[in-house]
């Protein structure tokens, strides 16, 4: 039973990851009903950033310790992050909020391929490794190998969604938010400025696509122009399957795929006796999507239907 | 001489005819061997176009995933007619078979995607799409069907009446290469794909086709049958999808998973988005200028090297970045394309209209 705790002990550390990006999707869409399709670039260009500060900082001081590189990393690609999402919403999706539906969506697909071929630009097409600066301490839970990475990336996802929980329940900004996700209309009656709003669901998950980029960075050891397409598919797929524009329902859904996706990937060899293997593990998170979409299209947590014309 | 044209269409249409029958020894006495080639992908990029246009720009369904068909059709001809299977039967039996079996996962793509709203078919449709790349991909274990990342080769060359589309051949005194006698077969496809795209349009089914697009709550409620027309939309994209893939195998003679990747998907995508959607001589110009276009950026990469000393900004990725850069700004300024349709037009700055209104009086409301 070692291979299935561990398994699922993986699959919840990529979970929550995913988790992370998929909040950005789903507060976006709760407000505007609008899938921001450059938000895995964002995780990307956060990756990279937070990967060229590290980088330069371990260059001009070889000794200072691994964690306060990460942490100064975080701190420069987290700022960066949000005013590149508030960029993105300003110039490509605020200017057609009242045009036909395809016509943001078409913005995005181009958004994100500006985003990646700049940072190709940059960056180059190799990938980047992540030094090997943080601790490397194992512990044996469950019958499972947890790292100290693991567990530190599952508690500061942890403790980014709990602050993102208490902010829309807890504060005005919140309740300001929520009001929007019913009815921009009635909100903006109601003295709301609704563009200020709006920026912020983009500014807030930037940052946290910030930081998730620079957890998957770390967690594979390695960054890439391209990384940001697969992850925020997947995350988005996240987003749909706990239910999109529910933020329970992303980090559930986030978790959910993270360990399907895991399972998915240790077992398939068995179960198909060889014919598929692991590298069919992108797959996984598609076929879920499409389940979630023809069987429960509100998702497991969302009461919004995804068929409206 | 403008209006002289405009006033006689049936001499307009003989100039045109003259002209795209000469198309490929000019581009050959001007450029060369790859000047042809280039016309020959650019004919195959229109009925790629085409075919898409009937799913976006007819029906109203982003399909981001479209190039899964291509590489349908391709692989198809390519099991068909290589060694991979010793199999070799002729193009006239494959290329209609071929068709088919894209339609086939037209509907297959169809069927679950058929309640869903624009955005979540544009994400379906691309999980569908790299579904396939990634199955191209690893298909060479423990059966090998596909040859995985290797991709297939010595796939034959279309054959007619005897004469193989290989190396040169004489015909009525001249020296014809292959890439000539792919032009004439691909121009001919061509045709035939624009008269079916036009007859699709003017017919019952184009009709209901935008009337699902403009509304389809209003469709449905006018007796249109929105799922078969639905499944229709895709099956007759996907069926120019896999026509234009076995061409292009049989042309190339050799494909792999790398041909069919998601920046594919949206190339085809940008050509019509920047010709103008569901008007075909827009989606026309859109694949022709965005297949030469690229061709022309290599110039600048050789300008760099001549002015620089070396390649500073890859001219795949400027590539890609215009493409990027076109669709943003396209959307923003020109939604309508290069070269609307007139009704389309009419539809899109009616509604901006609308929005300008519903604006100022939100914007009277708040202050």
């Amino acid at each position: 039973m070692d291979i299935f705790a561990q398994q699922i002990v993986n699959g919840l550390v990529l979970g929550s990851i995913y988790a992370l990006v998929a909040l950005g999707y789903t507060m976006v869409y709760g407000i505007l009903e609008l899938i921001n399709f450059a938000h895995g670039e964002v995780t990307m260009v956060g990756a990279l950033i937070a990967l060229a500060v590290i980088g330069a900082l371990l260059g001009v001081a070889p000794d200072l310790p691994g964690i306060l590189a990460v942490i100064a990393g975080a701190l420069v690609a987290i700022p960066a992050c949000m005013l590149l999402g508030y960029t993105i919403e300003r110039v490509a999706y605020r200017p057609l909020r009242q045009a036909p539906r395809l016509a943001p969506l078409i913005t995005a697909i181009g958004v994100s391929i500006i985003l990646q071929n700049v940072a190709m630009l940059i960056w180059g097409r190799q990938y980047i490794a992540f030094p090997p600066i943080l601790p490397q301490a194992t512990f044996q839970i469950a019958g499972a190998q947890v790292s100290a990475l693991q567990i530190f990336i599952v508690l500061l996802s942890g403790v980014a969604m709990a602050g993102l929980w208490f902010m829309v329940q807890r504060t005005r900004l919140g309740r300001a938010m929520r009001a929007c996700g019913e009815s921009r209309e009635t909100a903006s009656l109601m003295g709301i400025d609704v563009n200020r709003i709006i920026s912020t669901a983009f500014i807030i998950g930037s940052a946290l696509a910030a930081i998730a980029g620079l957890m998957v960075s770390a967690y594979y050891g390695l960054a890439h122009y391209y990384m940001g397409f697969m992850l925020g598919l997947k995350a988005f797929s996240a987003a749909v399957l706990g239910g999109i524009g529910n933020l329970g329902g992303a980090v559930l859904g986030g978790l959910l795929l993270g360990v399907i996706e895991a399972l998915g990937a240790g077992y398939i060899g068995d179960i198909t006796g060889g014919f598929l293997g692991s590298h069919y593990q992108d797959v996984f998170a598609f076929l879920v999507l499409i389940a979630v979409l023809v069987f429960r299209p509100s998702g497991l947590l969302g009461e919004r239907v995804a068929q409206r014309a | 001489m403008i209006s002289a044209l405009r006033a006689r269409p049936r001499l307009n249409l003989a100039l045109l005819a003259i002209l795209l029958a000469l198309l490929p020894f000019i581009a050959g006495e001007l450029i060369g061997q790859s000047g042809v080639r280039m016309l020959d992908f650019a004919l195959l990029y229109v009925l790629l176009a085409l075919g898409l246009n009937l799913v976006v720009g007819y029906a109203g369904l982003l399909d981001l995933g479209y190039i899964a068909f291509y590489a349908l059709g391709a692989y198809f001809y390519a099991w068909l007619a290589s060694p991979h299977f010793g199999l070799h039967l002729p193009f006239w039996m494959i290329l209609p078979m071929g068709t088919l079996f894209a339609a086939a996962f037209g509907l297959l793509l169809g069927a679950p995607t058929l309640r869903l709203r624009g955005d979540y078919l544009a994400i379906v449709t691309l999980g569908f799409g790299e579904i396939i790349r990634i199955f191209m991909n690893n298909l060479n274990a423990p059966v090998n069907i596909t040859n995985g990342p290797q991709g297939m080769d010595l796939i034959d060359p279309i054959q007619i009446a005897g004469v193989g589309f290989t190396g040169t051949h004489e015909l009525f005194g001249l020296t014809l290469p292959a890439t000539y006698l792919y032009y004439y077969l691909f121009l001919a496809l061509t045709l035939v794909a624009i008269l079916v795209a036009y007859r699709l349009q003017d017919s019952r089914i184009g009709r209901a086709w935008s009337a699902l697009r403009e509304d389809e709550v209003a469709a449905t409620a006018m007796g249109i049958n929105t799922r078969n027309l639905k499944l229709l939309a895709f099956a007759m994209g996907a069926t120019f999808g896999g026509l234009a893939g076995g061409l292009f195998a049989a042309f190339q003679g050799f494909i792999s998973p790398e041909s069919f990747n998601l920046m594919e998907s949206i190339l085809i995508l940008c050509m019509i988005v920047l010709g103008g959607m569901g008007h075909i001589p827009g989606v026309i110009v859109g694949a022709v200028l965005l297949t030469i276009l690229p061709e022309a950026l290599r110039y600048l990469g050789d300008l760099q090297r001549a002015t620089l000393g070396e390649v500073i900004v890859d001219t795949a990725n400027l590539r890609m970045l215009i493409f990027g850069l076109a669709l943003v700004l396209m959307m923003l300024y020109r939604p309508a394309g290069l070269w609307p349709s007139r009704q389309r037009q009419r539809e899109l700055t009616a509604k901006g209209e609308v929005a300008i209104h519903e604006q100022e009086s939100l914007a009277d409301v708040q202050r």
